[in-house]
């Protein structure tokens, strides 16, 4: 088991013919033959893509998400347009209701994630970022951008809402031996499709999940929600062992750190409420992020 | 991107917002036919700086019973001498740091007999998604304050992007701000304009702190502080130009031109990182072995030798930086690449400082070896706890 992605998962690609969609695409047929079926590109439906250099797996480029899911039963979609067009992109992908649309773009504005959301709220869609790395399940498949060289098929559950500190739990626990069940990015976006709380719930409902590893960052408060439902949850009996990290510590307020997310602001978000809230529902957060690993076999050893 | 508070009523008076005529200025010499223009007979000099917090702050230049950066004067040689007295100082208010900034304008605005002081505000609710107003009968105030102290007397009201600003949402913050006719009767009429300046415009940030109810009834936009999504400033290019790059850091205006995370900070380790959350954490385990970090630096995922080779020179600049450590987690960014960039800077720009480098991920060994056959003095660390520990230590000497 995992969660969101394996190996039945059959995936399209918005944005395929562009350069980073297609370099990407090339490293998913790669991982273990990450179901690649198609691409779409609303001027040039009926063409094949053949990778840079012509030599990958053909794939069949359609005009639309729509006919793109018609013809090869798709059952995610994966966004590498441009920001002025991504919201869009997202929105086409929900109207041709693709159970699980994953954005990997930054820079979206905000405005058109606001239009976004109120349509996905209406669907049976997951939306997974914008500005995310993607999801990965070891051996299985790969959606985004993950480097699948570090993963190893294992029993820890990551969700993120960064990139880089994603690779550095994933390769710390591979180092540790344990390798992951899936990793998940929900991207560093203030308005984005999935919150920590949606991923939680799937991580403690999944068997082959045994311990997860949460990072958050300072801004919003989707890890003060995700401990409360964490301490919720506990009292009904379902717990895992987990370790966090927020990255943020230093920022100073009312600066956007990288991330369009990452910013306190109003007095709210910043990192020290966030581990309180963490630690107080159970989850052992540690100062360094380099000692994620570490942390966790701690935990696990008691 | 932020803009000055002459230029947000200015966009806000296109949309119909109720604004009081005003007139910027940039040289005292000015500041008599602005008076002039307006209708008297109270005016207000209020200083043109990117930061709240304005009329409580003392300028630097003058002693501490001088007045502060909003002024009121009740004749027109009053708003000259006001005038003369501010432009051209350092303003310091809860929001500049001790540094403060130089008043390099002034906005001369018709004065207005005040009932009522109220808050509102335009920004988007992260927890819902949507476009939410805040509104607060405790206006004029620090609303962070207000937030901490008396969190019951503000007032969220979401609304639905796809139905706008109904008359239940007007009705919601006639009853949140106490308002009587005929303020109560221009509410609706108020909340909408807002609502389409912030949408149409791409706001991240609309505040109207105070609302003011006049002696006469009628509602008035007494401040106004507007910021922009600056992934949406492509499609404004009329909002870029009201760009004010005096009110930047130097440092970030080069960062921003590689198209680089920068944000420049006090301490004195300089850090080059790939990934915003890596180089958020970077920055706390350096604050966590005791030293502080002099910037955030995220090179981003796909990052060229070029943009590498720029961002060293940026931290190299400062002269704050006693020692540098490089941070990259190569996932998409090859680690050779990186190293390659490095090297070459250091070549460029010389170095004067320690410089530690820690290379995981995509094509490391490759990455490790530039860097020791380029004979450059650059220590090597094995991972971010030890990287962290070797700048510190480097650094305190």
């Amino acid at each position: 088991m995992s969660i969101l992605v394996d190996k039945d998962t059959k995936v399209i690609v918005q944005g395929l013919t562009g350069r980073t969609g297609t370099f990407h695409t090339e490293q998913a047929l790669a991982y273990h033959g990450t179901q690649m079926v198609a691409g779409v590109h609303p001027k040039k439906g009926g063409e094949t893509w053949t990778g840079a250099n012509g030599t990958a797996k053909p794939l069949p480029i359609f005009a639309t998400v729509g006919e793109a899911k018609e013809a090869t039963g798709a059952t995610a979609s994966v966004v590498y347009v441009p920001p002025a067009g991504a919201g869009a992109a997202i929105i086409e992908a929900i109207e041709a209701e693709i159970p699980l649309i994953v954005c990997i773009t930054e820079g979206i504005p905000v405005m058109d994630m606001v239009k976004v959301k109120a349509k996905l709220d209406k669907s049976n869609s997951r939306l997974l970022g914008p500005n995310c790395p993607g999801v990965l399940t070891p051996n299985e498949c790969k959606i985004g951008i993950m480097p699948g060289s570090i993963f190893r098929d294992g029993s820890v559950g990551i969700v993120s809402r960064s990139g880089t500190l994603t690779y550095e739990a994933v390769f710390q626990t591979t180092a540790e031996g344990l390798g992951q069940s899936t990793a998940v990015g929900i991207g560093g976006d203030p308005v984005k499709g999935t919150e920590f709380i949606d991923m939680l719930e799937m991580f403690l409902a999944d068997d082959e999940t045994e311990s997860i590893i949460m990072i958050g960052e300072i801004g919003g408060s989707a890890e003060e929600d995700a401990a409360q439902f964490l301490a919720d949850e506990a009292k009904k009996g379902r717990k895992k062992p987990m370790v966090g990290f927020i990255a943020g510590r230093t920022a100073p307020p009312g600066r956007t750190m990288g991330h369009a997310g990452a910013v306190i602001s109003g007095g709210k978000g910043g990192a020290e409420d966030k581990i309180a809230a963490m630690e107080a529902a159970g989850i052992k957060v540690s100062p360094s992020p380099a000692q994620l690993g570490k942390t966790l076999v701690k935990v696990l050893k008691g | 991107m932020n803009i000055h508070e002459h230029q947000a009523k200015e966009l806000l008076k296109g949309f119909g917002a109720p604004v009081a005529q005003g007139v910027a200025i940039t040289s005292a010499g000015e500041a008599e036919a602005a008076a002039k223009s307006l209708p008297g007979p109270l005016y207000v000099v209020k200083s043109q700086i990117h930061a709240g917090g304005r009329g409580k702050g003392k300028f630097k230049e003058l002693g501490p019973d001088a007045k502060g950066g909003v002024r009121l004067a009740k004749t027109i040689d009053e708003v000259v001498a006001n005038a003369k007295e501010m432009l051209g100082n350092t303003l310091v208010t809860k929001q500049t740091g001790p540094a403060g900034k130089q008043v390099n304008r002034l906005y001369i605005e018709d004065g207005a007999d005040i009932s009522r002081e109220l808050y509102l505000s335009l920004l988007v609710d992260r927890t819902v998604g949507e476009v939410a107003f805040v509104a607060s009968t405790e206006g004029g105030m620090d609303i962070e304050a207000v937030a901490e102290e008396t969190p019951e007397k503000i007032i969220t009201v979401p609304i639905d992007p796809t139905a706008g600003v109904t008359d239940a949402d007007a009705a919601k913050l006639v009853a949140a701000l106490g308002l009587e006719e005929p303020a109560a009767g221009e509410m609706p009429t108020l909340a909408r304009q807002l609502y389409q300046a912030f949408t149409e415009k791409d706001m991240s940030l609309l505040e109207v702190n105070p609302l003011i109810v006049m002696e006469n009834g009628h509602l008035r936009v007494l401040d106004a502080k507007v910021s922009f999504d600056g992934n949406a400033l492509f499609r404004h290019p009329d909002v870029m130009e009201l760009r004010d790059l005096t009110e930047e850091d130097s440092k970030e205006i080069e960062a921003s031109k590689y198209d680089l995370a920068y944000v420049a900070l006090d301490g004195n380790i300089g850090c080059m990182v790939n990934g915003a959350g890596l180089a958020m954490a970077t920055m706390d385990i350096i604050k966590l072995y005791g030293a502080e970090p002099a910037n955030f630096l995220d090179v981003g995922g796909g990052a060229s030798k070029e943009k590498v080779t720029a961002a060293f020179k940026i931290i190299t600049a400062d002269p704050n930086v006693k020692g540098i450590l490089v941070n990259i987690f190569g996932g998409i960014m090859r680690c050779d690449v990186i190293a390659e960039g490095v090297v070459a800077a250091v070549k460029e720009v010389g170095l004067q400082v320690p410089l530690v480098v820690r290379l995981e991920g995509t094509n490391v060994e490759q990455g490790k070896a530039i860097l020791d056959q380029s004979g450059l003095d650059i220590t090597s660390a094995d991972d971010l706890d030890d990287a962290a520990q070797k700048i510190v230590a480097a650094v305190k000497g």
